[in-house]
This record gives C-alpha cells, sequence and structure tokens, in this order.
C-alpha cells in the first residue's frame, strides 16, 4: 500500500510539471498583459515533440541519443526523494538531501557532454556557462540545506521535514537566511532570470539553452520535461522545507487530500512569486553572476553560522 | 540650583536671539555681553557650591560637584575671553571679504550653542543626555569650521563630521551597555543617572562595563583626540576661524575627556581589575608621543599646535589612567593650565596669521620686529605649553612625571622623552617665527591682546601658587575620582 | 539555547533581528544610490516592527511613540530628504562599480563573527536571546562602518552613518527595553540636525570640487609636497 503511494506520489511529481510550467506562463503573461495559452500547453508541446521524428547529426556520439534518458531518469529519481504530499514513505530511507544533490549533478554532468557532444560553438559556450554557475552554485544550496539538516539533526529530508513540522510554529533567524539563499540559488540552477532567459532567441546570451539547441524530437520532449520537473523539485522543496504545514503524515485518504492541496496551493503561489520577480527584474550579465551566487553563498553561510550561535543547544 | 538653570538658560536666549537679529546690528559686541552674564552665573553657581558642597537638582537631571563646577567656570571664562578676542577678529574677516553678514550671524548663533551644548554635558546627570550634548557640540560646531567655504575646509568639515560622527556613535553603544547593566540591577527610570549609578558601582555587572568602557573610551576618546582616532583634529583645528579653534582646543576637549572620566569612575567601582585604566594609560601615552613627533613635520602653524593640543590631552588621559591621587590632581590642574594656555596661543595665532596673510610657517618671519606685543605673546605662549616653569604647566607635567615614577618607573624616560621631543618641536618652528627677518610689507593689526595677557597670568598664578579654593575643589575632586586623598 | 524552548516573542526578536542583519549586507552589495535609499528604507521599517513588536510584548506605552519616532524619521523623512537630494544633484545613474564586492561581503561576514566574539564575556550572565540581540546590533554598527569604508559616493558614507544610528537604535529597543524617552527624543533630534546638516554639505561639496567623489578630497595630508 505503502510502496503504490511512493509510486503514485513520484508519478504525481511527473504529471504535474509541465501543468506548473504552464501555470507560471500564464502568470507571466498576464503580467506582460498578453493573452496566455492554455494551462495544458505544455502538454501538447510534449505530446507534439514525441511525435515528431529527431534529427541527429553525423557526428553525434551515443552520448547524444542516450544523454535524454539518462537526464530525465535522474531527475525523475530526484523527485521522488523529495516528499511531495506525504512524508514517511518506504522510499523515504533513501531520501537524502546528499543524494538528491548528487542526482541533479548527475544530470547536469550529462547535460553539459551533451552539449559539447556535437562540437559546435554555441553547445561548448552553454556547457562551460552552466558549469560556471553550477560549481558556486552547489556549494551555496548545500549550506542552505545543511542549515534545515542540522536544525533536524538528520539529512534524510522526510525526517527532517517531520521534524520541522512538529516542533510547531518556530521562527529561527537561521531558516530566514537560508530560505532566501535557496530561492537565489533555486532560480540560478533551475535558469530563470536573472540567471538565464528560457524564453531568449539569442543564442550569446543562452546557459541552459545553448546545451540543448541541437536536440529535437522525442530527446528535447525529454529534455523539457526534465527542465520542468526540476523547477518544480525546487519550488516544492522550497515549500516543505520552510512552510511545511499541510503535509500528510499518516496514510489517511483525508491528510492525502489535505496534502495535495496543500503543496498545489503553495506551488501556484511560489509561482506567482517567481513570474513577479521576473517580470521586474532585467538579465544580469554573465560576470555578475558570481556576485549573484556569492550573495547567495554568503546568505547560506550566514544561516549557518545564526543557527549554530543562536538555536543550539548547548 | 537655579543658578546652574540660569547657565544655561542664557546660552539657548542667545540662539534664539542671533537666530533672528538683523545682521547688521554689532553681533559681536551681543555676543560678548551674553557670555559675561553667563560667566556671573557660573560664579554665582561656584559661590553656592563652594558653601554647599555637591548639588543635585530635584529631578535628579543635573549634578554640580566638586569635579565639574571649576570646569564650568572654565568654559564661561574661556568663552568670554575668546568672544572679546572674536568681535574684531571676525569683524576684520567681514571687511576683507572672507565671510559674508549671513555667515557671520550663523557663526554666532552656533556659538551659543556651542555653549549650551558644553554647559550641558558638564552639568547633566544623566549619561544619555551627555550623549546628546556632546553629539550637539560637534553639530554646531561642524558648519563652523567649513565656515570660510574653501576646499580644505569643506574637507576638514566632512572629516570632522564623519569621524566624530562614528567615533561618538561608538560612545553611544557604550552608554546602551551600561544601561542594560544597570537595569539588571534596578528599574529603568533612574539608570541612566550618574549619581545612582556611582553609588551602586558595585551591583553591576563587571564585564559588561568592561566592554561598554571600551567603547565608550574609543567613542569620546576620538573626541579627545587619541590617537589613532585624531585625524581630524588637525585639520578641523587648523581650517576653522581662529576662535574657532581656541574654543575647540581649550573647551570641547576638555569636556570630552570629563565624560570618559566620568564613566571611568563608575568602572572602576565595578570591576576590580584596572582595566579602565591600563587602556587610558595605553592611548595616552601612544597619544602623546605620536603628538609630540608630529610636532616637527608641520608647515601649518595651527596644525603645529593642534598637534600640541593632542599631546597634552594625551598627557592627561595618561594622568588619569594612572588613576592615584598625584597623577588625578596633575591631570586636573592640567586640564585648567592647559585650556587657558591653549586658547591664548591660538588668539595669538590668529594675529599672527592676520599680520602675515598666511598660516604656512616658513613665511611667517619676524614677528617680534613687526608688532612685538604679538611676538612676545606667542613666545610666552609657546613657553608655557611646552612647560616652563614657573607657568602651570610645568607644575602639572612636573607632578605627572612623579606619579609615573611612582607607580610606574619604567614609563618615565618615555615621558621626559616625549616632553623633550615636544619642546624641540615647538621652538625649532617658533623660534624663525618670532625671530627671524622680517619680511617686506609685513605691517601690524590692530589687536586686542587683553585675553592672551588675562590668560597667561592666570597660568602663571596657578603655577606659583594655586588658591585656596581651586586646590580644595582639586582635592575633593581627586577623592571622587580615585578614592584616596593627594597630598 | 533551544530556539523551540524559548517564547514567541524572542523567537519574533530573533528572526526581526537576522532580517536587519540581512538588509545590512544587501546595504553593502548595492552599487545604485537609489537602491541603496530603499534598503535603508527598509531597514529603519524593521526596525518600527520591532519597537511595535516590544511595546506590545512588554506593554510599555513609550514604545509606540519612540516607533512613530523611528517611521517618521528613519522611514520617511530622512530616505525622502536622501533621494531628493541624490535627485537634484543628478547622481543616481553614477553607477559605483565596487572592486572586490565579494571579498567585501566576506568581510562583513567576518565582521558578524567578530562582533559575537566581542559580546561572548557576557553569555553567563544574560539570556541567550539578549546576547545574540546586542551581537545582531553590533555587526549592524560594524558593517555601517564597512559600508562607509568600502563606497566613494558622500550620499553612500551618509547611508552608512544612518544604518550605525539603526543599530544602536536596535541594541537599545532589544537589550533595554527602550531608553529614557528624554534621550530618546535627545538622539531623534542629533539624528535629524545631523541628516539636515549632511544636506548641506553635499551641497558645498558638490560647489567645491564638483562631484561627491570623496576620494577627491585630498588636500589635507601630511604628505611633504
Amino acid at each position: 500500500m505503502n510502496w503504490l503511494i511512493a509510486i503514485l506520489q513520484g508519478a504525481l511529481f511527473i504529471i504535474l510539471a509541465p501543468l506548473l510550467a504552464g501555470w507560471l506562463k500564464y502568470c507571466k503573461c498576464r503580467l506582460q498583459n498578453r493573452k496566455a495559452p492554455s494551462l495544458l500547453q505544455p502538454y501538447r508541446d510534449l505530446l507534439k515533440l514525441s511525435n515528431k521524428q529527431p534529427v541527429v547529426s553525423e557526428q553525434a556520439s551515443w552520448l547524444f541519443i542516450t544523454a535524454p534518458y539518462l537526464i530525465f531518469s535522474a531527475t525523475a529519481l530526484a523527485a521522488t526523494v523529495v516528499p511531495l504530499v506525504v512524508v514517511d514513505l518506504p522510499t523515504s530511507a533513501s531520501a537524502d538531501v546528499i543524494v538528491m544533490v548528487g542526482f541533479f549533478a548527475f544530470a547536469r554532468f550529462f547535460l553539459t557532454l551533451a552539449g559539447l557532444d556535437i562540437g559546435t560553438a554555441f553547445g561548448g559556450m552553454g556547457s562551460s556557462r552552466e558549469m560556471t554557475i553550477s560549481s558556486l552554485a552547489e556549494p551555496a544550496m548545500l549550506m542552505a540545506i545543511f542549515t534545515l539538516t542540522m536544525t533536524a539533526s538528520t539529512t534524510n529530508l522526510s525526517g527532517a521535514i517531520a521534524h520541522v513540522l512538529d516542533e510547531g510554529l518556530v521562527l529561527r533567524p537561521s531558516f530566514v537566511f537560508a530560505l532566501f539563499a535557496l530561492i537565489l540559488v533555486a532560480i540560478a540552477e533551475t535558469g530563470r532570470i536573472p540567471i538565464d532567459n528560457p524564453a531568449t532567441h539569442l543564442e550569446l546570451t543562452m546557459i541552459h539553452e545553448a546545451m540543448i539547441l541541437e536536440y529535437s524530437g522525442r530527446y528535447l520532449a525529454l529534455i523539457e520535461w526534465a527542465s520542468q520537473l526540476k523547477l518544480m523539485l525546487y519550488g516544492v522543496l522550497i515549500a516543505n522545507i520552510f512552510f511545511p504545514w499541510g503535509i500528510a503524515e499518516t496514510f489517511a485518504l483525508k491528510d492525502l487530500g489535505y496534502g495535495l492541496l496543500a503543496i498545489l496551493g503553495k506551488l501556484a503561489l511560489l509561482a506567482i512569486f517567481l513570474a513577479v520577480a521576473e517580470t521586474l527584474v532585467a538579465k544580469m550579465r554573465l560576470f555578475r553572476v558570481q556576485e549573484y551566487l556569492s550573495f547567495a553563498y554568503l546568505l547560506g553561510l550566514l544561516g549557518m553560522l545564526s543557527h549554530i550561535i543562536l538555536e543550539a543547544s548547548r | 540650583m537655579i543658578a546652574a538653570y540660569f547657565v544655561l538658560l542664557i546660552p539657548f536666549a542667545g540662539i534664539i536671539f542671533f537666530a533672528i537679529a538683523d545682521s547688521k546690528s554689532d553681533m559681536g559686541k551681543i555676543n560678548v555681553y551674553f557670555n559675561a552674564v553667563c560667566l556671573l552665573a557660573t560664579l554665582w553657581l561656584a559661590v553656592n557650591v563652594f558653601n554647599h558642597g555637591t548639588i543635585l537638582s530635584t529631578n535628579k537631571a543635573y549634578i554640580v560637584d566638586p569635579f565639574n563646577v571649576y570646569l564650568i567656570v572654565l568654559t564661561a571664562f574661556v568663552g568670554l575671553t575668546t568672544s572679546i578676542f572674536s568681535a574684531p577678529y571676525m569683524a576684520h574677516e567681514n571687511e576683507i571679504g572672507k565671510l559674508t553678514a549671513g555667515r557671520l550671524k550663523l557663526y554666532y548663533t552656533m556659538y551659543q550653542g556651542f555653549m549650551l551644548a558644553m554647559y550641558l554635558v558638564l552639568t547633566t546627570n544623566n549619561l544619555g543626555i551627555m550623549w546628546v550634548a556632546m553629539e550637539g557640540a560637534t553639530l554646531a560646531t561642524v558648519l563652523l569650521v567649513s565656515l570660510y567655504r574653501t576646499p580644505e575646509s569643506i574637507e576638514a568639515a566632512w572629516k570632522y563630521f564623519i569621524l566624530c560622527g562614528v567615533g561618538i556613535a561608538q560612545a553611544l553603544f557604550g552608554t546602551i551597555l551600561l544601561y542594560y547593566a544597570a537595569m539588571q540591577i534596578g528599574d529603568g527610570s533612574n539608570a541612566l543617572l550618574w549619581s545612582v549609578l556611582y553609588e551602586n558601582a558595585q551591583k553591576l555587572n563587571p564585564e559588561i562595563l568592561e566592554i561598554a568602557f571600551v567603547f565608550m573610551l574609543i567613542g569620546y576618546g576620538t573626541k579627545i583626540g587619541l590617537v589613532p582616532l585624531h585625524n581630524w583634529l588637525p585639520d578641523a583645528h587648523s581650517e576653522g576661524p581662529t576662535p574657532m579653534s581656541a574654543v575647540l582646543s581649550g573647551l570641547l576637549l576638555n569636556d570630552a575627556l570629563y565624560a570618559v572620566v566620568r564613566n571611568k569612575m563608575l568602572v572602576d567601582g565595578t570591576t576590580h581589575s584596572n582595566i579602565a585604566g591600563y587602556l587610558m594609560m595605553g592611548f595616552g601615552l601612544l597619544s602623546f608621543l605620536v603628538g609630540a613627533l608630529f610636532l616637527h613635520r608641520q608647515k601649518d602653524i595651527k596644525r603645529l599646535f593642534s598637534y600640541s593640543s593632542i599631546e597634552h590631552m594625551g598627557m592627561m588621559t595618561f594622568a588619569f589612567g594612572i588613576g592615584g591621587s598625584l597623577a588625578t590632581y596633575a591631570a586636573l590642574l592640567h586640564m585648567t593650565v592647559h585650556s587657558l594656555t591653549k586658547s591664548a596661543i591660538f588668539v595669538t595665532v590668529g594675529h599672527t596669521a592676520q599680520i602675515a596673510g598666511t598660516q604656512r610657517i616658513e613665511k611667517i618671519r619676524g614677528l617680534i620686529r613687526t608688532q612685538p606685543q604679538v611676538g612676545w605673546g606667542l613666545l610666552i605662549g609657546t613657553l608655557a605649553i611646552a612647560g616652563f616653569p614657573p607657568f602651570g604647566v610645568f607644575t602639572s607635567e612636573f607632578l605627572v612625571l612623579l606619579a609615573t615614577m611612582h607607580s610606574y618607573p619604567w614609563l618615565a624616560p618615555l615621558v621626559l622623552l616625549g616632553i623633550g621631543i615636544a619642546f624641540a618641536g615647538l621652538f625649532r618652528h617658533i623660534q624663525p617665527i618670532v625671530y627671524g627677518e622680517k619680511p617686506e610689507g609685513q605691517l601690524p593689526v590692530k589687536a586686542n591682546l587683553w585675553p592672551v595677557i588675562i590668560h597667561l597670568g592666570l597660568v602663571l598664578w596657578l603655577g606659583l601658587s594655586i588658591p585656596g579654593f581651586l586646590a580644595h575643589w582639586f582635592s575633593q575632586a581627586t577623592v571622587l575620582i580615585s578614592g584616596s586623598t593627594p597630598l | 539555547m533551544n530556539i523551540g524552548q524559548t517564547d514567541f516573542y524572542t523567537q519574533a526578536i530573533l528572526s526581526l533581528a537576522a532580517l536587519v542583519g540581512l538588509t545590512s549586507f544587501l546595504m553593502l552589495g548595492q552599487s545604485r544610490l537609489l537602491r541603496l535609499i530603499f534598503v535603508f528604507a527598509l531597514q529603519g521599517f524593521l526596525l518600527t516592527l520591532t519597537t511595535s513588536l516590544a511595546a506590545y510584548s512588554l506593554n510599555n506605552p513609550h514604545l509606540y511613540i519612540s516607533a512613530a519616532l523611528t517611521l517618521l524619521l528613519k522611514v520617511i523623512f530622512i530616505p525622502w530628504m536622501l533621494r531628493r537630494e541624490v535627485l537634484q544633484m543628478n547622481i543616481h545613474r553614477d553607477v559605483q562599480t565596487l572592486k572586490n564586492k565579494t571579498m567585501v561581503m566576506l568581510g562583513g561576514a567576518s565582521l558578524m563573527v567578530f562582533s559575537y566574539y566581542v559580546l561572548h564575556p557576557i553569555v553567563q550572565t544574560t539570556t541567550p536571546a539578549m546576547l545574540n540581540a546586542l551581537a545582531v546590533s553590533l555587526s549592524v554598527v560594524l558593517l555601517g562602518m564597512l559600508l562607509m569604508i568600502s563606497h566613494r559616493q558622500a550620499v553612500a558614507h551618509v547611508v552608512g552613518f544612518m544604518s550605525i544610528e539603526n543599530g544602536l537604535f536596535f541594541a537599545a529597543i532589544v537589550a533595554t527595553k527602550g531608553m529614557p524617552m528624554v534621550v530618546e527624543l535627545g538622539i531623534a533630534f542629533d539624528v535629524l540636525v545631523a541628516a539636515v546638516l549632511f544636506g548641506i554639505f553635499f551641497l558645498h561639496i558638490r560647489s567645491s570640487i564638483d562631484s561627491l567623489d570623496v576620494d577627491l578630497l585630498n588636500r589635507l595630508n601630511e604628505v611633504d609636497k
């Protein structure tokens, strides 16, 4: 029974990711006073792409063809680690936060290699930029996550969230810092403005898009889906770590229902917040990304310091 | 106590008067009258204290005890004599076009404002109000330093504002910490009153007080001019108008030291280590030596005497730091005589600059041939400040040296060395100024040297024999500060 | 001290302290003056919230007056005045590129740790919440000084100075439940006069060296020419 729910939760992640992307696009369009496409448009796009025949360059190696599958599976596995609707699933024994970061790194590794594989200039440029950003963003993210894990004394995400939930409403300064750090890192890692514009068509400003420039057909569909899943993963992380109320702790149907509604509501709010931020802020030049990310690292560091100094029992 | 209220009300009335007065009226004379009336009020207050001992106002907001009563009279006195000097001086500056009438009005308004702030620092019993008044004194003088609106004076005023402002913010943090320590043993309504804190000093938390004192020393020490926080002092004292330099050097530095010593009295009653004393000794000695060394490099006559101020304030801080009755007595005497001598010197320097048309030392020569009064005044003033007997500065420096040899004999050579270096530095610049070939076209100016003569006469008198009531107050203040009787 | 076991007031104060510290860091990284002034106003607003919370929780009506004073002075008047001056002198388009923004930020973090170290000796005798509130306020003071050191624009110096006062005010509120009213009024008056004087100074500096870059104020020094 629990395993069924675990599989269902994973499937829910994968299925809901394009819906989140559609809602985000809807919010951005309304803010720009445009008529938005339907919320289900990303599903239609994925369907269209998977029906088309992929065109693969002659210089491509086996890596180019297998990379999309690897990327999608790694991201989907990371999705099973993060609690969406309910904590304390059978998969939660392996739901370690470092494992999750490892899955992300795995996916990113293959994406970068795929960008380099064809040998075009843009692919290499995108890969090198992506690696620069992630080398600065990962420590920041780990700092922010570790603040949570130090509070809960475990790196198991489910256990940590359950601990925070049990303590009730406690205002912690370390969480304030860690929340801001994680938001900044999430924007960097998922490639949103101000780090990277997902809707750009100017190759020299691309980071994520440049790596996948050569993909088409079902490969492109898988990679797009994986990046939407990554966005949803970060959103769920932020929502469930820092505002975990509503998440189900038992498997009763009522609790699961509330849990689902709660997470949907939180994700919708986060998407609105992201859309507003993207509309207000301009894209940063690449050399300023390191300042941005070191600020995120600093916030994470401060969160950790304030946890050790302010909150830890002596 | 009414006398104290008068002392505060008169400068306040002065501010209002100058703010609304017509700028063509003879503001210099009216300024002198305000200061004269205030001096009378302070003398009345002094007589009250002499007869009745320490006076505490009914709501405990003001206190006049042997430590601050003579400082109050000194402030009024120096304020009066400087205003007598400044009336024709500033009128002359107005004539030659360095100042407009509007700025002259600002000058007189801020002069009274500054005097009010000084009196408030000295008479208040509330440490928070002491801070407010100290900051108020800074604010009142900031615009005056840049009165001439030259780029150098604007730079000096900016430096003064920023450095003193930031420094004093540290002192506020120290005061807040002190208030916090006081709140732990009592309720809030009189937790900042010095007299109450002094009585309950043993109950306060020593660690908090130590940290608080460090902040207050750094904060008020910036205003005293302790090295390495002294960078604003030479600039501000040299770029402002000369009466401003006289008043800043003579009065403001004293008041800042007074604030530090008031707080030190609290800390000494609480902690049983001598950390406050050691800190003051360290900073004081450093300021003393650095000031003495820097005297040699100066090219501007007012900067020369500003560094001399730094050196003397360093010596005073050092003496207060040694503690003990002899050193404290010496420091109190030194506060008085230094204030009188320095203001006299700056008056003379003002006339010197007017005669020579410049403040650069290398361009001023042959003063004694041009206008003997000014030349002799400068020479004797420098002799006095360098510590020649029989002037009062010699007495206090000698007592400090005695105290050092008694308590910390290994520091005595340093003190002697510093005095020697300072003497050399002053004279190597003053000698060519006063003697030396008279350059072409140097004419005497109309100079009123009575303030100088009176001040130097007082210093001479204090050097030869200290009058009874003053010695009495010094002894009582010494007991208050160091807890033991002197001599 | 386990934060879960302290009362809600302490938690709120600590979180607000963290946010005030965060605004100090944000100010360190700003290169545009108008945004710097905005973050400063935000810091003042957080202070107003803290004061109101303290007033409500300790039933001390004087603090409501303090909060109103802070709101008027630090959130409305001073930022408005600075903003007006910046726009009038047309320097809002100057982008000050800080060298080593990262190093400045890391320096700020080490200053925060340093302020904890300075206040550590009082750990025996105070509640941990008080210790932290004092340490955060000291670090805001030190970060304000760092802001003044790392920027060259005179307006940034004023903002740094005012944020030092903010840190002190925060210390006064959380550690001592508010200073006596007369002292508060005196300090507010001083800050007001200081702000007005700064405004006058901008005009003077501008007219004398034709820019507000204080690195150009370098005529007075001890170096032999």
